[in-house]
């Protein structure tokens, strides 16, 4: 009986280890409409917490996120509008504490880099398409060895 | 013969933006900030040690300060705090605290225990004051110009080398501490 009390005991020790991660689980917070705690819970998604950083203030259980969510709320409750609450943020932690940066002047790169990426892989695939129907086309009678040489000459067959 | 190194050209880009992707990865505990040749956010604090008395940043106008923010429960705060002390008694420039998220008693009780570098110290055991400088661990800080423009921001706790090749290249020659 005692030793099963003690394996109990044990048992309870061990499953209080494992929901311990939980336990940071963030206080929900009221906001006093549903429109303010739909748009509070929309701003603390879109924030990075700065010291987990790849956690937002919504899922960061640290005191600093807390401080920032409290700042919203405050902000919310004060009237201000979202755009004002991501400038109040933008200016103090720039724009790493957004998860979706503006497009602006410094992050224009970032935005655009994708496309112009796959705009140079599509151009360079055409060309590459063009000239390899080019090679066989009909005036084309050079034997197979000599493909390769025709590659090396550009404007041979244009 | 010079599409063949296309590729390879193509590749060595490549190659570099990865390096120095990686190179910069472990220093992305250290976000720029913003506020850097911008005013320093005005506030009126209670003082740490005298809760009848504040501190302003309006009274700090006028001369250099370094804006230090720490905590008791800040573990990279003790480590900094000897070449904090060191700094004071250079008397190059006064050293303004921001008592971040603490306990005033414990606060009190450790600055008694270590030694007080600071010439006057903002309590702000709330932590909303330290959202306005863009503070986002302990210690920060921050060095500030007559005009009230933040000029540097050091992250993390101030080493003699960053207080001798970061910190007083920056300062004025000839500065010394104005008694407040």
């Amino acid at each position: 009986m005692r030793r099963l009390s003690r394996t109990r005991t044990a048992l309870l020790a061990a499953l209080a280890l494992l929901a311990a991660p939980f336990a940071h689980a963030i206080a929900p917070t009221r906001m006093p409409t549903p429109a303010l705690q739909a748009r509070y819970e929309r701003l603390i998604h879109g924030f990075r917490c700065m010291q987990c950083q790849d956690e937002s203030l919504a899922n960061s259980p640290v005191s600093l996120a807390a401080d920032m969510r409290r700042q919203i709320r405050q902000m919310l409750l004060a009237g201000k509008t979202d755009q004002q609450i991501r400038n109040f943020f933008v200016a103090r932690y720039g724009y790493f504490i957004l998860f979706k940066p503006p497009f602006v002047a410094k992050t224009a790169w970032l935005w655009l880099a994708p496309g112009v990426l796959l705009a140079i892989g599509a151009v360079s695939a055409a060309w590459v398409i063009r000239r390899r129907a080019a090679l066989v086309g009909p005036e084309d009678t050079d034997e197979d060895e000599s493909l390769d040489d025709g590659l090396l000459g550009p404007g041979k067959h244009s | 013969m010079i599409r063949y190194f296309i590729p390879l050209g193509v590749l060595v880009v490549v190659v570099v933006l990865l390096a120095l992707g990686i190179h910069q990865a472990p220093r992305k505990d250290l976000v720029p900030s913003p506020l850097i040749g911008k005013p320093a956010p005005s506030f009126a604090l209670p003082s740490l040690t005298d809760p009848a008395k504040q501190v302003t940043s309006a009274s700090l106008r006028g001369h250099w300060y370094l804006f230090n923010v720490w905590g008791t429960w800040c573990v990279s705060c003790h480590i900094e705090e000897p070449e904090l002390l060191a700094i004071a008694h250079t008397g190059l420039v006064p050293l303004i605290g921001l008592d971040w998220k603490d306990s005033r008693s414990q606060a009190i009780s450790y600055l008694r225990q270590k030694g007080n570098p600071y010439q006057q110290i903002a309590f702000d055991p709330g932590g909303l004051e330290a959202i306005h400088w863009g503070v986002y661990g302990a210690p920060e800080t921050f060095l500030v110009n007559p005009q009230g423009i933040i000029v540097y921001k050091y992250i993390g706790p101030i080493t003699p080398h960053a207080w001798t090749h970061d910190i007083l290249p920056r300062l004025p020659a000839g500065q010394t501490v104005r008694g407040s």
